[in-house]
């Protein structure tokens, strides 16, 4: 039984008087990767960030429409929004630790959500276990976390999100910045997250989108063309458009 | 070959002005050392003026200014620092928040001098704080302000805001990435700022003759609502107001030789501390 995580209804998002997402319906499973594609500037980045609210900096933004995390409003007043960020984390295209060591940027997540101390140690481990950053840092936790490499710059990025146990994963373009070999590490790690946690990745790479998805979003001109399998999407998509961009003739 | 000749022309013309300026500024270092290095001594920085000043030391005069400046800072820093985090953290950019950017540079072109009569009006007369370094250190306090807000915002400006995006998506709160990310990336931007401001007001003497500098005092003290003597208030009497000007000028060197070190000292400071810092990037 599928299991819808977060879902999106009849959402339409403004910066000013330019609309950017066009009546877009979506919904989520749980425990399965979702790709979002699509031309740049067809929304795909600013429909990720409407989830976790990151669009609350900008004050031209307005968002219409009904978001829910399972049956959660994530725009009601009265929900706090460190809450549902703490729900929803979140992955950014480049990699931006904090700058602080490489334990104080797992720890500080924690410590602001009042984790009790005693547990922060095994959390860490555990996180880093499982973002495949152990090996390579358990020895050097007080290094500075800019001195990493960028590919593990991004797991820890992507360690530091999963250090709170999150129920779903945000990625924008997570292996933008990244070498082949360090894509390739994140895409295994995608995989095996997803038994956990449910995952929204946005990602220009055709490939990528077929090896890691469950299910394949096609965006256009802020508008959601078609949404299916990523089997669907990429062997017999349904719309002329989806088509064209999937076999590469734009974007 | 007219093409390099202009060049070349161009470029002797550039380095001749940077050299001339450069060389300006030597005459001007050499000559106040030069004459002024007779005058300092372990003694002249150590003791109080004798004889009506044509002998002796400067030291309620270095006291006068450190503590003015400590006041000064203490003033200005907390205040200048949270004004900027607001313009640029919180504020929403609306004509209001233009305004008072706009007005915050405009105060800092205002002569220092009306910010000596706005201090006399203000602190020493409408609060009742009287003649006092607490006077002159409020009102040098708030000439410093503009300055502090001004490089402070563009330290904060210089931050990503992938950074700031970090904490939030961790669910911390805009203050929490403020004071743990934002506040901390921005420090030595910051430091750089106050202190060039604090050795800009060490050297000021318009805003304090009307708030507080005295011409002689017999004894330190550190008390906030005392009259004081300040370096830079100290030459200008040595060198136009002094009953003995031609006896006492190589004081008056010395009191410029000991200012100019004093902020040299404040400049090395902010200098090391902005070299570290792009060290460490």
């Amino acid at each position: 039984m599928e299991e819808i995580k977060l879902s999106a209804h009849n959402l339409n998002l403004f910066f000013g008087k330019k609309q950017i997402l066009k009546n877009v319906n979506i919904d989520f499973i749980k425990n399965q990767v979702t790709s979002l594609i699509g031309p740049s500037g067809c929304g795909k980045s600013t429909l990720l960030r409407t989830f976790n609210r990151m669009h609350d900096l900008s004050p031209e933004a307005k968002i219409e429409g009904t978001l829910k995390l399972e049956n959660l409003n994530i725009y009601d007043k009265k929900n706090s929004v460190t809450e549902i960020r703490k729900r929803i984390g979140m992955v950014f295209q480049k990699p931006n630790p904090l700058p602080k060591s490489i334990y104080e940027n797992l720890s500080y997540a924690l410590k602001i959500h009042n984790f009790p101390k005693n547990e922060i140690p095994q959390l860490i481990e555990k996180a880093l276990k499982e973002s495949y950053l152990w090996d390579e840092v358990k020895d050097e936790f007080k290094k500075p976390a800019v001195k990493l490499s960028g590919g593990q710059q991004q797991r820890l990025c992507i360690a530091r999100t999963v250090v709170l146990r999150p129920e779903v994963i945000l990625m924008d373009e997570p292996c933008s910045a990244l070498d082949p070999i360090s894509t390739r590490k994140i895409e295994d790690l995608i995989l095996i997250l997803k038994k956990d946690y449910t995952i929204v990745i946005v990602t220009h790479n055709m490939q990528q989108a077929q090896r890691i998805s469950d299910k394949v979003a096609f965006m256009y001109l802020g508008e959601l063309i078609e949404f299916n399998t990523s089997e669907n999407i990429f062997k017999q998509p349904q719309k002329d458009l989806t088509k064209n961009y999937v076999n590469g003739h734009f974007g | 070959m007219i093409k390099k000749i202009k060049y070349f022309f161009n470029w002797i013309l550039l380095l001749g002005s940077t050299l001339l300026v450069c060389l300006i500024l030597g005459v001007i270092l050499w000559d106040i050392f030069s004459k002024g290095r007779s005058a300092v001594s372990w003694d002249f920085i150590s003791q109080f003026p004798t004889n009506g000043m044509t002998k002796g030391g400067i030291l309620p005069a270095i006291v006068g200014t450190l503590l003015l400046t400590f006041i000064t800072t203490i003033f200005a820093v907390p205040f200048g620092v949270a004004c900027a985090i607001y313009l640029n953290e919180y504020a929403r950019p609306s004509v209001l928040t233009n305004i008072i950017r706009a007005s915050i540079r405009n105060l800092a072109g205002i002569p220092s001098i009306i910010y000596g009569l706005f201090g006399l009006a203000l602190f020493v007369q409408a609060l009742h704080l009287g003649t006092s370094v607490l006077s002159a250190g409020l009102t040098l306090g708030l000439l410093s302000l503009p300055y502090i807000i001004t490089t402070t915002e563009e330290a904060l400006k210089r931050i990503p805001n992938s950074m700031r995006e970090a904490t939030l998506a961790l669910g911390a709160t805009q203050f929490e990435t403020i004071k743990d990310v934002v506040v901390p990336k921005a420090l030595p931007g910051i430091l750089t700022g106050v202190i060039l401001t604090m050795s800009r007001a060490a050297g000021e003497t318009a805003p304090i003759l009307f708030t507080g500098v005295a011409f002689y005092i017999n004894g330190i003290s550190a008390s906030p609502n005392q009259e004081f003597m300040a370096l830079p208030y100290h030459l200008y009497m040595l060198s136009t107001q002094h009953q003995a000007i031609e006896q006492v000028r190589p004081l008056a060197y010395g009191t410029a030789s000991v200012l100019i070190l004093l902020v040299f000292i404040l400049n090395i400071i902010a200098f090391y501390i902005r070299f570290k810092h792009r060290t460490q990037e």
